[in-house]
């Protein structure tokens, strides 16, 4: 398994981060992903976070994109750019998007000065008529302004950004002539500048001649849950999960299966439930509040031994919490928020490109194990976009273990030594039988009795301990006697803080766990053979992981955490500067 | 499990299972089981092309004693599982079965729901007014002063009208059954599951143990003494008014069932990766 990105941390990525700010209907959302397209025209690859307000719609929306000459899956530490179409309230992404005095401020004179808090960074303004420039070209839109000239300043040729606005145009041919002249009016307006705008140009790769995917995480998880075979979804909507399902209902449909919007999350969880006992693969996804809302439910998968996969994309909590931002914090409730004894799998994704194998994954395992599966991907993965290199098909299909029609002395839940015992599908004659959330013997039938207790508890954990994971477990990076161990998201910013501590001759080991449970405490224990120091890496405000791990895993003596919550992300040099301190420490 | 693979006659025993049911004696769903496998044998599919879901209470019991393929889930998410099961296999019968709390209370907003989804399921419901499996609390049908440990004095909250809920939330057949009339009951359980869409029995089933004065009912119920119409806003007007012991059916509607779009030319999975490039 291959999470789609370069697995030897030998340097960061080169390139550059600009924001794209304005009001809500400027459209620098669209010059964002059409920047980004623009980049995967012009062979180097990009990331686009968006970033808004709490109004519905309007208010003060931004555009983060990196561009840099490799996959890149977390923002870097500071942007060189801030281009604003108009200044609102876009003061209110100054934790967001910070400057530096290297960086360039550009800004529309005729919309007032840029906020204090931008100009006391230090950076340079450079005032830019955008609504006049577009005003000059008659039904052209003053984002294409600002994309000429972003696009200039990224090194890119003018016919990449010009590809990438054909590409996605739904309009007339006459409204497209005149927004490629607004385009090409940033763009000179960027080299006419003097003195020049000094960003060195983002190294063009040989990924330029490649076949490249521009995707969300969200998507990227859809398309992988349909990969691995999933053709029934129930869900009901929730921030940031929303567009994992608006993307798979359409799709589902193409390719013969289908979506129901469910009344509420105890719906959507029993109903995939029931679809999946029909036999057919079935998924949903949610964020921290709907999984709390399924908790009884994933515990009847649990009994019933009913395959399902249930896709968390993290926000921050608890309660309603920060809808909109990231965090790694259902952590704890994905591992251990269940009633009874009740083994489940949990996975994390660790790129968006991951995502897709993950979510595969996690359908091949839940079908293969007859158990629940928890994918844990978070807003910041599941919203952004990515232009990746296509996530290599594993392969891995949903293979549920079926009882054949008029099987001799069938019994659902027979106690096999692998634990997983033949289901049988309705329509299948001679082998009727009826799931149950209350514990059973092994021929189906309710019972309270000890040794069916016993005997069923042991079958359901020893069917996913048993199970061999092999190498998909974690990603695991380099020597030396310390590690960093972090989980899905953050992996991202780690697997750059990495880079540049080896860069400065720091060597840390690097384990970026995919398969959170079952705990797989004897392949950690092999993938730390050696090291001696650990610091565990994440994004919430308890240290959910370091303790998840210290619970179930032999770490050596005083790990050492780095975690705080959302809502900004975490960012590579943070993580980078805690390895630095903890191994100039030791 | 006594399922059969043949084209023979299927009888009543042919749907009924090994397991021994754990309720009282005299208890009104001894007969209600027996009217749903009276009810199967006359739609005549074979036991392994029928699921039975329920949740959780002393009705939900139902599935395990019969020989379909039965699921036996949660309180009060029956109705979410069995739309799961239907949409997921259209070319399955589906039954739900259970109490007045597990469908009136726990379950209120699923029940509401599969009404208006309408999606083609036969939801039988067991209505004693009281919570059995947890020893005699007062359910949303129970009379608001019936005394009880929970609630002494009574709850003085006015009684749940499912009935008319289901026609207003707009249940396609809605029809009310007798367990002490077990032919009859079987006869609308079929016409129930014959209709297309989402098709509601209520069937008044004596609780011997915690509502003893139930055991009247049987000299209570009378056929309903109007033809059934499709018109929900009569339908409504007669079960609003009414003393509730009218049986029949008392409502035919004819609106589309949840249409089961399952794209007419799929796609292969490759081609939802066009979308992506760039």
């Amino acid at each position: 398994m291959n999470s789609g990105n370069a697995k030897t941390l030998t340097a960061a990525p080169k390139g550059v981060a600009f924001a794209l700010a304005g009001s809500g209907g400027s459209g620098v959302m669209t010059a964002g992903t059409t920047l980004l397209a623009g980049a995967a025209n012009a062979g180097v690859y990009g990331l686009m976070v968006r970033t808004s307000g709490p109004q519905i719609r309007g208010g003060e929306a931004a555009a983060l994109v990196r561009l840099a000459d490799r996959p890149v899956d977390t923002l870097g530490d500071t942007f060189d750019l801030l281009l604003a179409i108009d200044w609102g309230n876009t003061h209110r992404f100054a934790d967001e998007v910070p400057l530096t005095a290297r960086s360039v401020i550009v800004g529309d004179p005729d919309e007032g000065e840029p906020p204090e808090v931008f100009l006391a960074t230090g950076a340079r303004y450079v005032p830019l008529p955008m609504k006049k420039m577009a005003k000059a070209i008659p039904g052209s839109w003053v984002n294409m302004v600002a994309l000429g000239f972003a696009g200039a300043m990224a090194g890119f040729p003018q016919e990449a950004l010009e590809a990438a606005v054909r590409a996605d145009w739904k309009r007339g041919e006459t409204a497209l002539a005149a927004n490629l002249a607004a385009l090409a009016a940033g763009f000179a307006a960027e080299r006419g500048i003097t003195p020049p705008i000094a960003v060195p140009p983002v190294p063009r790769t040989e990924a330029g001649a490649k076949q490249r995917w521009s995707i969300s995480g969200n998507e990227a998880a859809g398309f992988g849950a349909i990969r691995g075979g999933v053709r029934y979804v129930a869900a009901y909507p929730i921030t940031p999960a929303t567009e994992l399902l608006e993307w798979m209902a359409p799709a589902l449909a193409k390719v013969g299966g289908t979506l129901l919007q469910a009344e509420d999350e105890l719906a959507s969880i029993n109903m995939i439930i029931g679809g999946s006992f029909g036999g057919v693969p079935s998924l949903t996804a949610t964020a921290g509040p709907g999984l709390a809302l399924m908790a009884e439910g994933i515990g009847l998968a649990v009994a019933s031994e009913t395959p399902v996969v249930i896709v968390d994309v993290m926000r921050g909590g608890p309660s309603t919490g920060i809808p909109a931002k990231s965090e790694q914090s259902d952590l704890s409730f994905a591992v251990s928020g269940l009633h009874g004894d009740a083994p489940r799998l949990v996975l994390a994704p660790s790129s968006i490109a991951d995502c897709a194998t993950t979510t595969q994954w996690a359908v091949y395992l839940a079908e293969k194990l007859q158990a629940p599966a928890i994918v844990l991907s978070d807003q910041f993965l599941g919203q952004s976009r990515a232009i990746i290199d296509p996530p290599a098909d594993s392969g891995l299909r949903a293979e549920r273990l079926k009882a054949e029609a008029n099987a001799a002395d069938y019994k659902r839940y027979r106690n096999t030594e692998s634990g997983v015992s033949p289901m049988a599908v309705p329509g299948t004659p001679g082998v009727t039988y009826t799931a149950d959330g209350l514990e059973h013997t092994e021929a189906a039938v309710p019972s309270s009795n000890s040794r069916d207790h016993q005997l069923q508890l042991d079958k359901r954990e020893r069917k996913l301990a048993r199970f061999d994971y092999g190498d998909a477990w974690a990603d695991i990076d380099g020597d030396g006697d310390a590690a960093v161990i972090t989980f899905g998201s953050t992996s991202a910013a780690v697997r750059e803080a990495v880079a540049r501590a080896r860069a400065e001759g720091v060597h840390v080991r690097l384990i970026a766990m995919r398969l959170l449970a079952p705990a797989q405490p004897e392949k950690l224990a092999k993938a730390l053979e050696g090291v001696r120091h650990v610091m565990v890496v994440e994004q919430n405000h308890g240290g959910q992981f370091l303790r998840y791990l210290r619970g179930h895993f032999d770490l050596p003596a005083k790990p050492v955490g780095y975690h705080r919550p959302g809502p900004l992300p975490l960012r590579p040099g943070e993580v980078h500067k805690a390895i630095a301190e903890w191994r100039k420490a030791a | 499990m006594n399922d059969v693979a043949t084209c023979e006659q299927l009888t009543a025993a042919n749907f009924k299972s090994a397991v021994k049911p754990v309720w009282c004696p005299g208890c009104g769903d001894y007969s209600v089981l027996s009217s749903i496998t009276k009810a199967l044998a006359m739609i005549g599919k074979p036991p392994h092309e029928v699921g039975v879901v329920s949740g959780i209470g002393c009705s939900s019991r139902i599935p395990a004693y019969t020989s379909c393929y039965g699921f036996h889930g949660v309180h009060g998410r029956a109705l979410a599982a069995a739309t799961g099961l239907k949409v997921a296999r259209p070319d399955l019968t589906v039954l739900v079965t259970g109490g007045d709390g597990d469908g009136y209370s726990i379950g209120g907003n699923h029940f509401l729901h599969a009404c208006r989804r309408n999606v083609d399921l036969t939801y039988i419901v067991m209505d004693n007014h009281v919570y059995g499996m947890t020893k005699g609390q007062p359910s949303p049908t129970t009379e608001p002063d019936w005394d009880s440990k929970l609630a002494p004095g009574g709850t003085k909250i006015r009684v749940f009208h499912p009935l008319v809920v289901a026609l207003a939330a707009g249940a396609n057949f809605v029809g009310r059954a007798f367990a002490g009339d077990p032919n009859g009951t079987a006869a609308l359980i079929a016409q129930a599951i014959r209709h297309p869409g989402f098709s509601f029995v209520e069937i008044l089933s004596p609780c011997v143990t915690f509502r003893p004065e139930q055991k009247e009912w049987k000299s209570m119920v009378r056929p309903a003494p109007v033809e059934k119409t499709d018109d929900p806003v009569l339908a409504a007007r007669r079960v609003m008014t009414d003393d509730g012991m009218n049986i029949g059916v008392l409502y035919a509607g004819n609106r589309p069932c949840y249409e089961l779009d399952y794209g007419r030319s799929p796609k292969s999975v490759a081609d939802l990766e066009m979308e992506f490039r760039v």
